[in-house]
């Protein structure tokens, strides 16, 4: 059986590419890949910390990611979608409807 | 051994899938890579024994997550020309920075702290986390109900707010 700890060294890994793709890239869509990339990361903790500790409520706590992602990707993209609409661009630079 | 083989495979698999979302140019290769890293989580989770969260990824993440981008990614259509100058001042150097210190205090915490990952790690019972539909469904109505109920409310409002969003129209001032 592979230790636990490497199943957490590859989650981190995959929530740290995620987090610099948030932080380095301007497209809305990539961006919101790169969110879907970190919510997976921390899944897979939970699935190794629960089996680590013979729980099966980490798989559980799995479960609920997953809606609360599938809820949020479908708001994210209909936001997206009325965003391109008003300004043909899927770049967050040029989003500066709330500036004062 | 055949989990060590299946981690470093599908784990190397799941990192070139995360690096290409983050590195290519193209959404629709960035979609593409959000498969593999996916699908090669859901291997991991066969693994560790979530049959059931395994099914569930590929069917609602591979399946309707990702359609769900390429359908928004052909609709506002793919604009491969786009600039990569970075508009923000020193924002490259800052997430680099940022990066190296959270490795560093990662790997200052696995190699020289005093911690350990997961206390009982020594005897695990592969059947206490048998993740069969049985093992899974007893908890979540039971112990979970009303996050259950919640998480149902949330997504009939995510469903109505979605549609409030695409019907959107703009005033005529």
């Amino acid at each position: 059986m592979v230790d636990p700890g490497w199943y957490m060294a590859l989650a981190g890994a995959l929530f740290l590419i995620g987090a610099l793709g948030l932080l380095l890239r301007r497209n809305a869509l990539v961006m919101f890949m790169c969110i879907e990339l970190m919510l997976n990361a921390v899944n897979l903790t939970l699935i190794s910390a629960g089996r680590a500790l013979n729980d099966i409520n980490g798989q559980v706590a799995v479960f609920f990611v997953l809606v609360v992602a599938a809820a949020e990707v479908v708001v994210g993209l209909a936001i997206i979608v009325a965003i391109f609409r008003l300004r043909a661009s899927a770049s967050v630079d040029e989003l500066s409807e709330l500036r004062g | 051994m055949a989990e060590a083989f299946i981690f470093v495979l599908m784990g190397l698999g799941a990192l070139a899938g995360a690096v290409t979302v983050v590195v290519a140019r193209n959404p629709v290769y960035s979609a593409i890579g959000l498969l593999g890293t996916l699908l090669s989580v859901a291997v991991l989770y066969v693994a560790q024994l979530a049959h059931l969260v395994a099914a569930v990824q590929i069917i609602v993440y591979a399946g309707a997550v990702l359609t769900l981008f390429l359908f928004v990614i052909m609709m506002i259509g793919v604009d491969e020309d786009q600039s990569r100058d970075e508009t923000l001042p020193y924002q490259r150097w800052v997430v680099g920075g940022l990066a190296i210190v959270i490795v560093a205090f990662a790997a200052g915490i696995t190699l020289f702290g005093d911690f350990e990952w997961v206390p009982a790690a020594t005897a695990t019972d592969p059947e206490a986390t048998n993740g069969t539909v049985e093992a899974i469904a007893g908890p979540l109505f039971t112990d979970w109900v009303l996050a259950f109920e919640a998480t149902a409310l949330l997504l009939t409002i995510a469903a109505a707010g979605a549609i409030a969003l695409a019907h959107y129209r703009r005033r005529e001032a």
